[in-house]
């Protein structure tokens, strides 16, 4: 039924001018200046831009936090819900409209501690939409308290001193889920390279899983200053089948190795470094079966199709008075 | 000791006693077949006119220790000659597998006394002289007891036809009990043949003659016949549990989307949706927790595609946070909670009414939603269709309570005529006129039409958040004073639209019985029962608990008393530290003491049994006197 109301109404629409950045942006960010989510606002808003995405066939999903807060800075639908829960409301979104291009923006705290077991799940499940994990290893939101990807030592309001554990490597749970099809990482300081990433994410057909390494000027000011300013200490990922190394983020970034998307045990090793930061393509796999391909059927809830079947099922039930007996079961 | 063989002389001319209804029921270890057995004696009861009401007899385990007290697994069967609408008192005739399920049953004081047992006899002769002697003793003080127990060779009988009789022995029982209640002979083959129809004619062959063996063995052998008369249907008639019916329902009310997770008494609803629901391009979403179940429920019904999570207690808890976010956005939702014994893990596999309470009043905060109850298996597949309309109407979310006695029990209702209009509208993706707002509250009624993604000019972000009619987080008290005052509205503008429910019996009298679900038919009987006896006492049962139809107070006040009876706990004033200002009363008494300034009793049980006709009657009578 979606499908029949959605042509006749493209065509009415296809007139419509050219999408211009300021489309698809909604109120001024409340976000703390210098915060890392600003970034990818921008790289998200540029990416409809360029790929001329109509507002209305856009929804931004997003769970409590400040990443969260990513819909309401976006003029096209958004849904901002429950803490930890925007997976599972962003797989039911998608699982009946193949139409809506589906977009989850989702923090630490949201994705990795509350929500691991969506985060988990969706990543099996491979439900065809875009995940963002704005992840700047601290809660901002609630104030300052270790997160679940905090490194061990990280001095918080709930770890005064020092986080005991090690933290968890998003990279590394998300390569060990079963049918993974897309993983890549991006910092929020090098907005090309986001943008890149971004938009890959976004032609991949299936869950396309972004860490987002993002900085958080309120809390943890100086936490990735040692990576901003020494390059070196990044580890730039290029591939033909990923990002290609263009001569301007060669430049940039003199750390490269080049790495096979495909080869998810290469991938496993690079999410695993701990002294470099490894940005751009981890792992891809087109072949991943997406859920909402395979779960159902082609049938259309048509009042035929429902009237059809239910009868059939009815007669599966049905006690016929004796008159009826012949008559009514053939 | 009764051997069966004993009345042998008398077997052939006995004639059927006329009764005007019996409870049988037939136990056995798990695994052993006694559930298909008197689900195919109840198909046949049914299809030749008898009112059936069954009842599923399930041991907490998968596969319970054999020959246990607790292992008992079957069915009852209640036929009669008019309409049934419950399970009913104790058991007339039981037929047992091994003499342990049967303890199980009278422990639980599931039989009448002196009723009619008839025992798998093989243990007698046990090679185990602690099972032949326990047995024979057990046999013994049964006897003492006043029961009358008929010895039978069940698996010897069979052993003749099959090599393993365990698997053989439920259809002979089926014959023997077609032939003491005079069911229809080529209705019970016929049968047989429906209940393997999947399985082929070598499977179906070898049963009908089992059914024959067990047929000609009471012939030759017992001297008890009895005949239910029955009126022959005029009209077809669905013979399901209640929760195929919800499943049945599901479909009938064009929901799309079934999200869940597996969870007893509830599942076996998304167990038959598994099988057909993509037949009507629905899909059943096994989801990695309830809370996910309900997320993706939300996420499909936010998306145009009214969905349904299904559920009991345990589950319910966790989707409350969901349910919270479904009121506050104005997403319609159906959830649906086939109530168990709680609190925790409670009594997976048994009746409780304990969730009233916390599906009127659950989730943080003002979460105002609709509450309905289904009261017998019709209703359960009429009511989704009801809960799914008034979701999308008036975009609330629509907890329908149901409970492990009616997900389980099976009674014939006519069967449905299919509506277009059960059906929900196509998704509406037209433009949104300029100027209308996403939460563009009616004044009066709070009701709003709902913007669904891909509709030009409806964009917006919902949110969690307290929200003003555009959708924009409210920073301005005022305006969560407001958000919350039109979501309140829109249960009142429901309660306009509802109809005093009819009050069984007289509109005045000395005691009025009020009840929600699953009680109905048990109510109701109790109440004729002191009816006849010429006590002024009338019933009311409530489908809709929250809002509650308009009128009730006025129906109350036709009463000198009023009580409730519900399966759930309620403080017995007999109890030596409960009084008037401590007593904690049954779900729906505490709700229509504060509604209606009424002092309502109540009174209930919580054995994990539906409530018998006898007990209510005993109750009623008790504030009679």
């Amino acid at each position: 039924m979606v499908m029949s109301v959605s042509a006749p109404r493209c065509l009415q629409w296809s007139d419509r001018e050219d999408y211009e950045l300021e489309d698809y942006e909604a109120e001024v960010p409340r976000w703390c200046t210098g915060c890392g989510d600003l970034a990818i606002l921008a790289a998200v808003q540029r990416l409809c831009r360029d790929e001329q995405l109509p507002l209305e066939n856009l929804v931004f999903v997003s769970g409590i936090g400040c990443s969260s807060r990513f819909p309401h800075y976006m003029k096209t639908y958004g849904f901002h819900g429950l803490h930890g829960r925007a997976l599972p409301v962003a797989e039911g979104i998608k699982l009946k409209r193949p139409d809506l291009h589906v977009f989850v923006n989702t923090g630490d705290g949201d994705c990795c501690s509350i929500g691991a077991a969506h985060w988990l799940h969706a990543i099996r499940y491979n439900m065809d939409m875009t995940v963002m994990l704005h992840d700047n290893e601290i809660y901002g939101l609630t104030k300052k308290q270790a997160s679940p990807t905090s490194p061990k030592g990280l001095k918080s309001n709930t770890t005064p001193r020092g986080a005991y554990l090690e933290g968890l490597n998003p990279l590394a749970t998300t390569l060990g889920v079963a049918n993974v099809s897309f993983v890549a990482q991006a910092v929020d300081w090098a907005p090309a390279h986001l943008y890149e990433i971004i938009s890959q994410a976004f032609h991949h057909k299936g869950l396309s899983f972004i860490r987002i390494v993002q900085r958080c000027p309120e809390f943890l000011p100086a936490h990735f200053d040692s990576f901003m300013q020494d390059p070196e200490r990044l580890l730039l990922l290029t591939h033909e089948d990923g990002i290609p190394a263009t001569p301007d983020l060669s430049r940039a970034y003199p750390q490269r190795e080049v790495h096979d998307p495909s080869d998810i045990n290469r991938a496993r090793e690079i999410a695993s470094l701990t002294d470099r930061i490894p940005i751009g393509i981890l792992y891809r796999n087109e072949a991943a079966v997406c859920y909402e391909d395979v779960v159902g059927s082609d049938t259309l809830s048509t009042p035929k199709t429902v009237r059809t079947n239910l009868e059939a099922e009815l007669d599966k039930f049905t006690v016929w008075p004796p008159s009826e007996e012949r008559e009514g079961r053939g | 000791m009764n051997e069966g063989g004993k009345h042998k002389t008398t077997a052939r001319k006995k004639s059927a006693v006329e009764l005007a209804e019996h409870v049988v029921e037939i136990v056995s270890d798990s695994g052993e077949g006694a559930q298909k057995c008197g689900q195919s004696f109840a198909s046949i009861a049914a299809r030749m006119g008898n009112g059936i009401w069954t009842v599923e007899i399930i041991p907490a385990e998968i596969q319970p220790p054999a020959r246990s007290v607790e292992g008992a697994s079957g069915n009852r069967i209640r036929l009669g000659s008019g309409a049934i609408t419950n399970g009913g008192d104790a058991a007339d005739l039981v037929v047992a597998f091994n003499e342990h399920v049967l303890l199980g049953r009278l422990r639980d004081g599931e039989l009448k006394p002196g009723c009619i047992i008839l025992l798998e006899s093989k243990w007698r002769t046990d090679r185990d002289p602690e099972i032949s002697t326990l047995y024979a003793t057990i046999c013994n003080e049964l006897v003492e007891g006043g029961y009358r127990v008929y010895e039978i060779p069940m698996e010897t009988e069979c052993l003749r036809l099959v090599t393993d009789a365990r698997r053989g022995k439920n259809m002979f029982v089926l014959g023997l009990l077609c032939r003491i209640y005079s069911l229809d002979r080529a209705l019970a083959l016929e049968q047989v043949a429906l209940t393997f129809a999947k399985k082929g004619e070598s499977v179906i062959a070898p049963n009908q003659r089992l059914l024959e063996a067990g047929w000609g063995w009471a012939e030759e052998n017992l001297d008890i016949r009895f005949s239910v008369p029955a009126t022959p249907a005029t009209e077809p008639r669905l013979v399901v549990n209640g929760n195929t019916a919800l499943g049945l329902g599901v479909m009938a009310s064009g929901m799309e989307v079934c999200a869940m997770y597996p969870i007893t008494p509830a599942t076996s609803a998304s167990h038959y949706l598994s099988e057909v629901f993509q037949n009507v391009g629905g899909v059943v979403h096994q989801a990695e927790d309830e809370i996910a179940a309900c997320a993706f429920a939300i996420g499909a019904s936010y998306a145009g595609k009214c969905a349904v999570t299904i559920t009991s207690g345990p589950g319910y808890s966790l989707k409350q946070e969901g349910i919270g976010l479904a009121v506050m956005a104005e997403i319609p939702l159906v959830v649906v909670n086939v109530q168990r014994g709680g609190p925790a893990t409670g009594q997976p596999t048994k009746v409780e009414q304990g969730d009233l309470l916390s599906a009127c009043f659950g989730s943080h905060g003002d979460a105002p939603k609709v509450v309905m109850a289904v009261s017998d298996i019709e209703d359960c597949f009429y009511s989704v269709i009801t809960a799914r309309k008034i979701a999308e109407m008036f975009n609330v979310v629509v907890v329908l309570l149901s409970d492990a006695s009616l997900g389980t029990a099976q009674q014939p209702f006519p069967r449905p005529d299919f509506h277009e209009d059960w059906l929900a509208p196509p998704v509406d993706q037209s433009p949104v006129p300029e100027g209308v707002t996403p939460y563009d509250w009616n004044p009066k009624t709070g009701l709003a039409r709902r913007f669904i993604p891909g509709q030009p000019n409806g964009m917006h972000t919902l949110t969690g958040l307290a929200h003003d009619s555009r959708s924009r987080i409210a920073y301005d008290p005022a305006v969560n004073q407001e958000g919350i005052r039109r979501r309140s509205l829109k249960l009142a503008a429901l309660q306009k639209t509802l109809k005093t429910p009819p009050l069984f019996g007289d509109e005045k009298g000395e005691l009025l019985v009020i009840g929600w679900g699953s009680t109905k038919g048990a109510i109701e009987e109790a109440v004729q029962r002191v009816r006849a006896d010429g006590y002024s006492v009338s019933a009311l049962h409530l489908k809709f608990l929250q809002p509650m139809a308009s009128g009730i107070k006025e129906v109350l006040q036709g009463f000198e008393r009023v009580m409730t009876v519900e399966t759930n706990w309620c403080d017995d004033l007999e109890d030596e530290l409960i009084d008037e200002e401590n007593r904690r009363y049954s779900n729906l008494a505490w709700m229509l003491r504060a509604r209606c300034l009424v002092d309502i009793d109540c009174w209930g049980e919580v054995k994990g049994q539906p409530i018998k006709p006898g007990r209510i009657e005993k109750a009623i009578r008790q504030r009679l006197r």
